[in-house]
């Protein structure tokens, strides 16, 4: 269970868990293959993950971190010394941060469904030898969750310290403590909700609609003679759009305000001219943003993960919200952020109100930040010292009793 | 950001008080909890289930480091997150005269747990009384010491106005205890003229 931490680079950064690679499991082998909760049958069922620090002989030690929509299992340190970004939640994941790779092991898993190294819709039919495309089942948050419990369990962990994430990654976390009310200790949960509102359905489905009315979409059936090249065919405007949209709501009105406001890209007189599409620099921003997003995304995952999100619905799962969170003597820890709209505060106070209904432990904090739903990947000192202290004093809990 | 929790010389005192008010694995909500130490006490020594809520950042940062559950909340804004009667006991110490709708908030604290535990400071104490008619001037106090421009404390309150607005709001005062001199003295002769502060217990009538 030795994490990939090369020395030499631990000593250019000691704070960072060094080069790190991503590492491939492979579950649900037939004939255990995977009922996924749509009815439909999937197996095997390749995991992409990566793995920091040690996990201790008692095996008590270990946490899992849930991406988001658009993330991957590759959560900190770098892939080579040349790379020029760390993982996408670097500043929390290492040496003396607050998941302290020095004492806790730390796990990340791509999501079923996407499309960095787990099976997803990109993948080869097994039984064609193409992708799948839109042929591929449809999935759930639970489904996604099913795959990680059987990847955490695969590597000999009963019990994990935690489960953290934030938004999408929120959504697995509750539905993880709903699924498996003992397989951990503390349960956080960052800028998310018990399901996903109208509003943010809303804004999946334009997405959606954008890539599927792209003349390249094809019905999902546009890959090359390599598939793990999405990002130079298929619906890439409409990709493009989708993911200019969905940053929209993620970002919040101050910090485009601060960041942007009306600058304009190029010199200081408008143009008028209809033709130059990205003059305002917020503009240029979103273009930019949608533009390296075809590099690294599949079209048809961004469908599937969106449809998850849209259908992910607690409540309406276990019967109640009561019933799904009443039975894990897990410790919550559960923030929002007031400039986030798109998963807004009253939806963590809902999950707040139900906890406290079922006697759980629940720590609950509506945080100061100007960046709207990204937060809680960017306000990483304010999460630091509410994790460090829960982690910590979880930790302590579990090895007395 | 107002700070709920004010340092109190008594607090070893008035925690034992109102340890006394709550029954071993009763489940415990502390507005205004601080640090979490009174929540700590009843967690580890009456084994009660346990929840706090508190403005300060750094203390709710402290509350989390003992491992006491905390929601960050202004009382201000009311309880709304907290469903009806899902505690037993909801205490309040030092709390309501900071508080700029003390009689919202008493109505909460029994909406949210069947008996409310409040520790109040009491004005009507002969020194303050004194201080008033000598000097002219606004109260300062060992329990109470601040200057009226810089005080979190909003509302000037004795034992006999407590005990007429639990009657108006049809709250029955199952205990009082007014506190003399640091302690504890139950049924103490002119306890509106010689308490420094008072405990009570309410409960729905």
């Amino acid at each position: 269970m030795a994490s990939q931490i090369a020395p030499t680079d631990r000593s250019v950064d000691d704070k960072s868990v060094g080069i790190v690679q991503t590492k491939l499991a492979q579950l649900f082998e037939p004939p255990s293959v995977l009922v996924l909760e749509s009815g439909g049958r999937l197996g095997p069922i390749n995991v992409a993950y990566e793995a920091y620090g040690e996990l201790n002989p008692e095996k008590d030690n270990a946490i899992f971190v849930c991406h988001a929509l658009t993330g991957d299992a590759h959560v900190a340190g770098k892939h080579s010394i040349d790379s020029r970004k760390s993982g996408w939640w670097d500043g929390l994941v290492g040496p003396g941060k607050a998941l302290d790779t020095t004492k806790y092991f730390v796990i990340c898993a791509n999501v079923l469904g996407g499309c960095q190294g787990t099976t997803g819709p990109s993948c080869p039919d097994p039984a064609t030898g193409q992708p799948h495309g839109l042929r591929f089942p449809f999935i759930t948050v639970g489904d996604i969750v099913e795959v990680h419990t059987a990847l955490v369990r695969s590597l000999g962990i009963d019990k994990l310290l935690a489960v953290i994430g934030g938004s999408l990654g929120g959504m697995q976390v509750l539905d993880w403590v709903a699924r498996y009310p003992d397989i951990t200790g503390a349960a956080i949960c960052l800028a998310s909700a018990a399901k996903l509102s109208a509003q943010g359905i809303a804004f999946n489905a334009v997405g959606r609609r954008a890539i599927t009315t792209d003349p390249q979409f094809q019905n999902g059936d546009y890959y090359g003679s390599d598939p793990s090249k999405y990002g130079d065919v298929g619906p890439r405007a409409g990709l493009a759009l989708a993911r200019m949209v969905a940053h929209i709501t993620y970002l919040s009105e101050a910090s485009i305000e601060r960041k942007f406001g009306r600058d304009l890209q190029h010199g200081d007189h408008l143009a008028y001219d209809l033709q130059s599409e990205t003059e305002f620099k917020i503009e240029s921003y979103l273009h930019y943003q949608g533009k390296r997003f075809i590099e690294r995304f599949d079209a048809n995952s961004y469908l599937y993960l969106t449809r998850a999100m849209d259908y992910f619905d607690l409540a309406q799962r276990y019967g109640s919200l009561q019933e799904a969170l009443g039975r894990t003597d897990a410790r919550f820890l559960i923030t929002s952020y007031h400039t986030d709209w798109l998963f807004p505060c009253s939806q963590s106070r809902e999950l707040v109100s139900a906890l406290l209904q079922t006697h759980r432990h629940v720590t609950y904090l509506e945080l100061d930040s100007v960046f709207g739903h990204d937060s809680f990947l960017l306000e990483i000192k304010q999460l630091e010292e509410l994790v460090t202290p829960l982690l910590r004093e979880t930790y302590r809990r579990c090895r007395q009793s | 950001m107002r700070r709920y929790s004010v340092l109190d010389p008594t607090a070893a005192l008035t925690d034992r008080l109102i340890m006394d008010q709550i029954g071993r694995r009763s489940r415990v909500i502390d507005l205004g909890c601080g640090d979490g130490r009174l929540l700590c006490r009843l967690r580890d020594e009456l084994e009660c289930s346990v929840q706090g809520v508190e403005l300060d950042h750094r203390e709710v940062i402290e509350a989390i480091s003992k491992g006491m559950p905390v929601i960050q909340s202004d009382l201000d804004r009311g309880l709304k997150e907290i469903p009806e009667r899902s505690f037993d006991f909801a205490v309040l110490s030092q709390t309501l005269q900071q508080v700029r709708h003390p009689q919202e908030l008493l109505g909460e604290m029994l909406r949210i747990a069947h008996r409310a535990v409040i520790l109040v400071p009491n004005y009507g104490h002969w020194w303050i009384r004194l201080q008033i008619l000598l000097h002219g001037r606004a109260p300062i106090t060992g329990s109470l010491p601040y200057d009226w421009y810089n005080t979190p404390n909003l509302h000037f309150l004795s034992m006999v106005d407590f005990r007429e607005l639990c009657e108006r709001m049809q709250f029955k005062i199952v205990c009082e205890i007014p506190i003399v001199r640091g302690r504890a003295a139950r049924g103490a002769w002119a306890a509106n003229v010689r308490a420094d502060n008072a405990l009570y217990v309410l409960e729905h009538v």
